[in-house]
């Protein structure tokens, strides 16, 4: 009686189709990621529950932290005409290549005064921690501050330019004390904002 | 995993000396594994990236005419933030308070409690669900920002539908003083 011979088969698997997929995957990631961008003024921004993520699009953002202020606004263009309104105000010109050159910088901390001194530097040396050192809260006399200024002019410009409501959120530090955050909400208060964001990061759900 | 030769054993026979065949097979397993790791990172990154926002509505503030909204007192619950990480709440008004005012953490063994309880009891007292509890928040100068989240957090967590940040009157520094959660300079 002939036995049935069982064929032996090699135990290695094609991966070449499974490698194909997975570079196609992990291609496709790497191009719709959105890099960090790198921030001047880091911080730990405490967390919560909610779950709603942040509008990408007409949205400023207030960095507070270590007792600063700093601000940015999203979009190229916004940033643009904010600063335009804002240089015939406080009557400093700044040239186009300067204009062009403020537009990339998603968030800075400086008085207006200061601003074309940090235009100036490039990318590492403008977020050296301490260069900065925040944007004046406070009014000068009948003056309203300059970040009232900021806040307001971006306002108009994304009004003007995307004819939307910019809305406004707040990224504070973790251990910020109290008084400075109501610095600032006084100030959007004071423009009849009274509806912002705050921004936090995701808590792992405790039970 | 290794790559078997299975081309079986060379039988040398004749003395023409041949270059061993080799397979062109390559060993795509650690290629793949990477490739997945890599994968697992970018799409937990890309998702979690993307801050969160609690939206906050601020009461409205008109410096001309101040308007002084009068509120219930048995549903009004006043958290005091302080130094320290600590808060004390009480019921009604500082001046005769319903319940007296008690020091307590966050957090889920803290004023998530008596956030609950107080809740279910004004739903009691008024018996329409739209008449619920109201929290007034005040932040103390000795409070931070994690604080403010943590309580407008628990607020989300409790289901409270009416809160409101306010700002806090010296004769409740004065009971946070008191009771040790605030320090005067």
């Amino acid at each position: 009686m002939p036995r049935i011979k069982v064929a032996r088969k090699s135990t290695a698997i094609d991966m070449t189709a499974m490698c194909d997929v997975a570079f196609l995957l992990l291609t496709f990631f790497i191009l719709t990621a959105t890099a960090r961008q790198p921030e001047p003024l880091p911080v730990d921004t405490p967390a919560s529950i909610v779950k709603i993520k942040l509008p990408e699009l007409d949205i400023a953002m207030l960095t507070i932290g270590h007792g600063k202020v700093f601000f940015g606004v999203k979009g190229q263009k916004v940033r643009e005409l904010t600063l335009e309104k804002m240089s015939k105000i406080y009557g400093i010109s700044f040239t186009p290549e300067e204009k062009i050159r403020f537009s990339l910088i998603e968030s800075f901390g400086v008085p207006i005064g200061n601003l074309k001194q940090v235009i100036s530097l490039d990318g590492d040396a403008r977020n050296k921690p301490g260069l900065q050192t925040g944007i004046p809260a406070d009014s000068v006399g009948t003056r309203a501050s300059e970040l009232n200024d900021w806040i307001l002019q971006a306002r108009y410009a994304t009004k003007e330019l995307n004819n939307k409501d910019m809305r406004i959120s707040i990224k504070g530090d973790s251990k910020e004390e109290y008084p400075t955050v109501k610095k600032v909400i006084d100030i959007l208060q004071k423009q009849n904002i009274n509806k912002f964001s705050l921004i936090t990061s995701l808590r792992a759900a405790e039970k | 995993m290794a790559e078997l030769d299975t081309s079986g054993g060379g039988k040398k026979k004749g003395g023409k000396v041949r270059s061993k065949k080799q397979s062109t097979r390559v060993d795509l397993t650690a290629m793949v594994d990477l490739a997945f790791l890599l994968i697992t990172f970018f799409m937990l990154t890309t998702t979690l990236a993307k801050p969160q926002a609690m939206d906050l509505a601020m009461p409205d503030k008109d410096e001309k005419n101040q308007q002084e909204l009068t509120i219930a007192d048995n549903r009004t619950m006043n958290i005091l933030l302080g130094e320290g990480n600590r808060l004390e709440w009480y019921m009604g008004q500082a001046s005769n308070p319903l319940a007296p005012p008690t020091v307590d953490g966050f957090g889920k063994n803290g004023i998530r409690k008596a956030l609950i309880e107080k809740s279910k009891e004004v739903l009691g007292i008024t018996g329409d669900p739209k008449k619920g509890l109201i929290v007034l928040i005040k932040p103390s100068d000795k409070s931070n920002y994690k604080n403010l989240v943590d309580i407008l957090d628990e607020m989300k967590i409790s289901n409270i539908q009416t809160y409101a940040i306010v700002d806090i009157i010296p004769g409740e520094i004065d009971l946070m003083t008191r009771d040790g959660i605030y320090k005067k300079k």
